[in-house]
């Protein structure tokens, strides 16, 4: 294979991984958006997405696209019971305090799941096709479909942002908390919506990833590194900036696994947080950092 | 049995200086640092490797203090001038990197084998069980030595300056502080407590791999300082003794419920750890031990 055909293949990969990973990475920022804290939680609601879908799956013989919902429903219904009865009585104590109690509760969820099913990995039972070949380049046709059902939800999400009401009120609270207020915004009613969408999409994120390995109780905590590091590469609280970030995000992890093990990925992502932090705090796409 | 308490309070007292660690920046300098099982694992194998290479073992504590102020920098560097929801997403990743680099980097780590064989200091002198009380008594010296270093400080002017940042950077800014080294010295000065635990850890268990420092070290030690008090040294050190009780309880309660896998015992223990953090958050942020608020002097 020549070097051109391979640092394509990379770039191929790389879009694929990114795609994967905007779904949470949406969420994610959505819920920093509105909620103005770093979610760590975001890692059980894309494991539970997972698991609820691969359930729905081998027991009940569910396709992709149901399975969608059933993880978009799971997760966005354990989203908003956490940050109703856990999280939300946690914030007036400030972000930070909250970020941790996100990292305490996203290890409960984690281990209910490791209680139910054990640390196994888990796949999707579903017929299996050959990867497509064109010009030396190799594609899984699983690969193609995430992409597809990857793209479909981000434009739904644009729809949703974009043209109802919710969405609009979400990103009036995002953008100026007070001044929404004032304007007759419930902003204890829009915080559930982000936090519904933010962990939904996290959810659906755990199971386009399941669809191209496996699962386990770890699928989400995984990946949560990718995920922040495609977040704030995009700047922290943008949600174009997200699939930005996580599009830069899985070309720049496939092109240094060129050079590196594939060990090494996740600290890729840290690498790229890091250069990131020092040269442009606000992200491709953010507002302030300060 | 005396064994079994010795090694127990030994964790204890190395969970204390953890705890003392988190307490300088998340009590009283209000930075989080959820890396903390990255910078007790780069102090470990500091200690470990350079009292490998000969070294004797005080110049291995040295080497674990000055490796993992290093590993502070590396971190802070970025990151100290924003937001703190930065740093939290920085020292997050950084203990992620630590564990990569020990599990791939075989020439320096051993990978996922571990470093065994590390020197336990006069375990031929006093014997096995002569050991573990000596070690206790060693390590609790150091908790007392950091403990009123630490409460020095935090009754001294800088350590006022600290909280003064924690509760208001810009007024403390305005106020003349050079709050960015302020944050500096205190977030270096962490680290550098937490690598000396890691490196009397190492020399404790004379043995450690990648696997001794999961991340759920740090939510331990989080419970410890929110529990025992936060931004008080000795709430810390008291609620770090607490923890390893109460991690020692849940494994015997845990044992006794009959017809459960050993993993599922293992996630029952970890939701309790998650559990009692959420309760103690919600319920009693300021813990058992609150921080003294002195009240300011009367002008004369």
């Amino acid at each position: 294979m020549s070097v051109l055909t391979t640092i394509l293949q990379a770039l191929l990969n790389g879009v694929m991984t990114g795609t994967l990973i905007a779904i949470p990475a949406i969420g994610f920022t959505a819920i920093f958006a509105v909620l103005r804290y770093p979610s760590f939680t975001v890692a059980a609601y894309t494991t539970i997405g997972a698991f609820a879908a691969w359930y729905a799956n081998v027991r009940f013989g569910i396709g992709v696209v149901p399975g969608l919902l059933v993880a978009a429903v799971a997760a966005g219904a354990i989203g908003v019971l956490a940050e109703e009865k856990i999280l939300g009585p946690l914030r007036p104590a400030g972000a930070l305090t909250t970020a941790i109690g996100s990292i305490a509760l996203n290890l409960v969820l984690e281990n209910v799941i490791r209680f139910g099913s054990g640390n196994d990995l888990k796949g999707f039972d579903l017929p299996l096709y050959p990867d497509m070949r064109f010009a030396g380049l190799r594609v899984g046709t699983q690969q193609i479909e995430n992409l597809i059902l990857s793209v479909g939800v981000m434009a739904l999400v644009f729809v949703f942002l974009r043209y109802t009401r919710f969405g609009r009120a979400m990103r009036a609270v995002a953008d100026n908390a007070d001044l929404a207020r004032l304007k007759g915004i419930d902003p204890r009613r829009i915080a559930m919506v982000a936090v519904a969408l933010g962990a939904a999409l996290a959810g659906i994120g755990g199971v386009l990833l399941g669809l191209d390995t496996s699962i386990d109780p770890l699928t989400g905590y995984r990946i949560l590194l990718s995920v922040f590091a495609a977040a704030v590469l995009g700047g922290l609280g943008s949600v174009p900036g997200a699939i930005v970030g996580a599009l830069s995000i899985g070309i720049v992890e496939e092109l240094a696994l060129l050079v590196v093990p594939a060990t090494y990925r996740s600290a890729i992502g840290f690498v790229a947080i890091l250069l990131m932090l020092t040269f442009r705090p606000r992200g491709l796409l953010g507002e302030r950092a300060a | 049995m005396m064994s079994y308490v010795a090694f127990i309070a030994t964790i204890g007292g190395i969970y204390a200086l953890l705890a003392l660690s988190l307490n300088l920046v998340w009590g009283s300098t209000g930075l989080v640092n959820l890396g903390l099982a990255g910078f007790f694992a780069v102090g470990a194998y500091a200690s470990a490797i350079t009292t490998g290479a000969g070294a004797p073992i005080p110049v291995g504590l040295l080497a674990a203090v000055a490796g993992s102020i290093a590993a502070g920098l590396l971190v802070t560097f970025a990151t100290l001038r924003l937001r703190d929801d930065y740093l939290a997403i920085v020292t997050l990743g950084f203990a992620e990197v630590v564990r990569l680099v020990a599990v791939n980097e075989r020439w320096l780590t051993n990978g996922a084998d571990g470093i065994s064989g590390i020197r336990a200091p006069f375990k031929q002198t006093f014997g096995p069980q002569g050991f573990d009380l000596f070690y206790f008594g060693l390590v609790s010296i150091f908790v007392v030595l950091v403990w009123f270093v630490l409460r020095r400080i935090d009754l001294s002017p800088y350590g006022r300056t600290l909280k003064a940042i924690r509760e208001d950077q810009e007024l403390a800014a305005f106020a003349g502080k050079s709050v960015l080294r302020f944050k500096f010295e205190a977030f270096a000065l962490s680290a550098a407590i937490a690598g000396l635990a890691g490196a009397l850890y190492g020399h404790q268990q004379s043995y450690i791999s990648p696997d001794h420092f999961q991340p759920l070290i740090t939510i331990y030690i989080f419970l410890a300082v929110t529990a025992g008090g936060v931004g008080r040294p000795v709430g810390a050190v008291a609620g770090a003794y607490v923890v390893v009780v109460f991690l020692e309880t849940t494994r015997f309660v845990a044992a006794v419920v009959p017809g459960l896998e050993p993993v599922q015992i293992a996630s029952v223990r970890e939701m309790l750890v998650g559990a009692a953090l959420i309760l103690v958050l919600r319920l009693k942020p300021q813990g058992i031990l609150p921080e003294r608020i002195l009240k300011a002097p009367r002008p004369t």
